[in-house]
């Protein structure tokens, strides 16, 4: 029997595989347009490996989970999040999950969810900050990290990422360094992060989603949070994990 | 008699609103007074003993807003905005129809709002102390309220005897006592009514022209719940989260609250905002020798955030969690209601001390942010 998790975010869609409590296969797409046209892909794609509604289970999250029809059980990112983070790490502490259009921090104990706090409405502290940021600084997120390291202190003001991106711009207008510029952007959804996470503090923290492979974004959440922040290449598929695990209950 | 002519954009409204004005207007036609409320604080009997009709003008929707921030600021609590913007556009019948307005200086956005207000239609605005503890603050109310009586009586030619107090408490307490019965029935296991038809009937129970209207509406709704439990019928699965939600009034978000929990597996088995049980039962002394400054008690004694200290809403929700054997605390805090979000911190450390689950939700009117509501709603409820 397959356990299948299959988290549709706002950006990116992810997908795990679990077969005997090890992770088999994992799938990454873009969103897209239609969170609905993309399930469909991700059932196409791992039908044609031998993976189907016969042998496997189904349990959908993230902002598309509703739009998955073949799911057995959908279940929020949150709790998701919560026991793919357990199953990577085994340690309490709380998640620090930056993803397209929100962060959560989620509180783990014993692989439970503790508590959790959500950024609301405002995309600042998201990835959808830094997308708009490195859009208009013709940069990949990879790049971005790159230059920061080597940028000098500055900061951008603005909370809000429409108010920010013209302060950016001002800021290129006026021929700032871009690696300046890099160092900003990234240090402003730091503190925004560190900010939401202080409702749910830890001795020990563990990064997922989308920038977990970022050593940079890691290394200055270490310094901000004054504590180990971990994470791995399959961070990134936490909430899928989470839900592949899940697939088995119920 | 007052103005009654339909407001210029009657022929563009919706039928619904068209036979809503229609039915306002038919009361006031014939002789019917009509006064607008805002709050828990209006001392009701007043109204009652005076023979005219009290009415709840709490804006609870987002559509008067944008209409609203024409003139008042964007960053102010949605119910303030919708409160006003109903004035501000001809749009709801009671405030249209009512001879004038009664509003208390509770927090600073209401206050100013008021002022406002005041240009469109004639709102009298009573003083609140800013706390209950001082020796005067009492005398300060009791004042108040016998201003406010004084008011109704030039307005109206009548003499608010204290025969008439006696007898509008005795049918507020009356009803009182049922609604009480109507919180009491989410005590059980299961509850006996969805999360939602309590909010509808007690939003519903706003509207009505007369204290007996308003009780007649609630105890049928009791009775016929009662009947349905005692027949078998449980709408509300046992397995159900029982929730208790609290802070700011939660009228406006039935449908971005109270449907998201019930569509997510929780209940809310007690409402703790100011309509709740914490005001609900406290009961006028009927037969004090002072019936005005036992009615003028009454009402102080109500736990707003406005009022400071109020360790006594934060006292009774912790008691409210054990007699409705509650799984969760879930804090609704309007945007911009500064009063209710800095207490939160107080109500999070109880929960906290107590071992029970607590999430704050920061919200308006709009649906802008219905997708995260649910995201957070869920996975609350699944930690559970």
């Amino acid at each position: 029997m397959y356990q299948v998790g299959i988290d549709i975010g706002s950006s990116a869609a992810k997908v795990a595989v679990i077969k005997d409590d090890e992770v088999v296969k994992t799938m990454l797409l873009d969103t897209g347009f239609s969170s609905r046209k993309v399930a469909d892909e991700i059932y196409a794609a791992l039908a044609s490996e031998g993976i189907t509604k016969d042998n496997a289970k189904y349990v959908a999250t993230g902002y598309g989970r509703v739009s998955v029809p073949y799911a057995d059980n959908v279940v929020t990112e949150i709790t998701c999040h919560g026991k793919g983070a357990d199953y990577l790490f085994k340690e309490n502490g709380t998640v620090i999950d930056i993803g397209g259009q929100d962060t959560k921090g989620i509180s783990l104990k014993k692989g439970r969810v503790m508590k959790f706090i959500m950024n609301d409405k405002c995309s600042a502290g998201t990835g959808k900050f830094l997308e708009v940021m490195t859009g208009r600084l013709g940069l990949t997120l990879e790049e971005l990290s790159d230059l920061a390291r080597e940028g000098n202190e500055i900061s951008i003001s603005s909370m809000c990422t429409v108010f920010a991106e013209s302060e950016v711009i001002s800021l290129i207008g006026k021929g700032t360094p871009r690696a300046d510029i890099a160092f900003g952007v990234i240090e402003s959804v730091i503190n925004k992060v560190v900010a939401l996470i202080a409702q749910v503090p830890a001795d020990k923290y563990f990064l997922t989603g989308g920038l977990c492979e970022d050593d940079y974004v890691r290394e200055r959440l270490e310094l901000a949070l004054n504590a180990p922040v971990k994470s791995t290449p399959l961070a990134r598929y936490a909430g899928a994990i989470g839900a592949a695990i899940l697939a088995a209950e119920k | 008699m007052p103005n009654l002519e339909l407001p210029k954009s009657f022929d563009e409204f919706v039928d619904a609103r068209k036979a809503g004005f229609i039915h306002v207007k038919d009361y006031v036609e014939n002789g019917g007074h009509l006064v607008g409320i805002f709050c828990s604080y209006t001392p009701l009997e007043l109204f009652d003993a005076a023979g005219v009709c009290a009415i709840g003008l709490c804006g609870t929707s987002n559509e008067p807003i944008a209409d609203a921030e024409k003139v008042l600021p964007k960053n102010l609590c949605p119910l303030i905005k919708a409160s006003y913007g109903f004035a501000y556009t001809d749009k709801c019948p009671y405030t249209y129809f009512c001879d004038f307005i009664v509003g208390e200086t509770t927090c600073d956005g209401k206050k100013k709002m008021f002022e406002l207000l005041n240009d469109i239609k004639e709102t009298y605005v009573m003083q609140l102390p800013q706390g209950q503890k001082r020796a005067y603050a009492k005398d300060i109310w009791y004042e108040e309220v016998k201003l406010l009586k004084e008011k109704l009586e030039e307005k109206y030619g009548v003499k608010i005897t204290d025969e008439k107090l006696r007898e509008a408490a005795r049918k507020r307490n009356a009803l009182r006592r049922t609604q009480l019965e109507l919180y009491a029935l989410q005590g059980m296991n299961p509850p006996a009514l969805k999360s939602t038809e309590v909010m509808s009937t007690l939003a519903q129970g706003l509207f009505h022209f007369g204290v007996d209207a308003q009780h007649a509406t609630y105890r049928a709704r009791v009775d016929a719940a009662k009947a349905a439990y005692e027949a078998g019928e449980r709408p509300v699965s046992e397995k159900a989260k029982r929730i208790l939600l609290t802070g700011c009034p939660s009228t406006g978000v039935i449908q971005k609250v109270g449907v998201t929990i019930e569509n997510n597996g929780g209940v809310i088995v007690c409402l703790d905002d100011c309509g709740g049980e914490r005001t609900t039962k406290m009961m006028v002394d009927e037969d004090a020798d002072d019936i005005l400054r036992a009615i003028s008690d009454r009402y102080l004694e109500i736990h707003c955030s406005v009022m400071t200290t109020n360790e006594g809403r934060i006292e009774n929700t912790k008691e409210m969690c054990k007699k409705y054997n509650v799984d969760g605390v879930v804090e609704l805090v309007l945007q911009a209601c500064h009063t209710f979000n800095v207490e939160a911190t107080r109500m999070q450390e109880m929960c906290e001390e107590e071992g029970i689950p607590y999430m704050k939700l920061e919200t308006d009117y709009s649906t802008t942010d219905s997708g995260q509501i649910e995201t957070r709603l869920a996975a609350f409820l699944e930690m559970l």
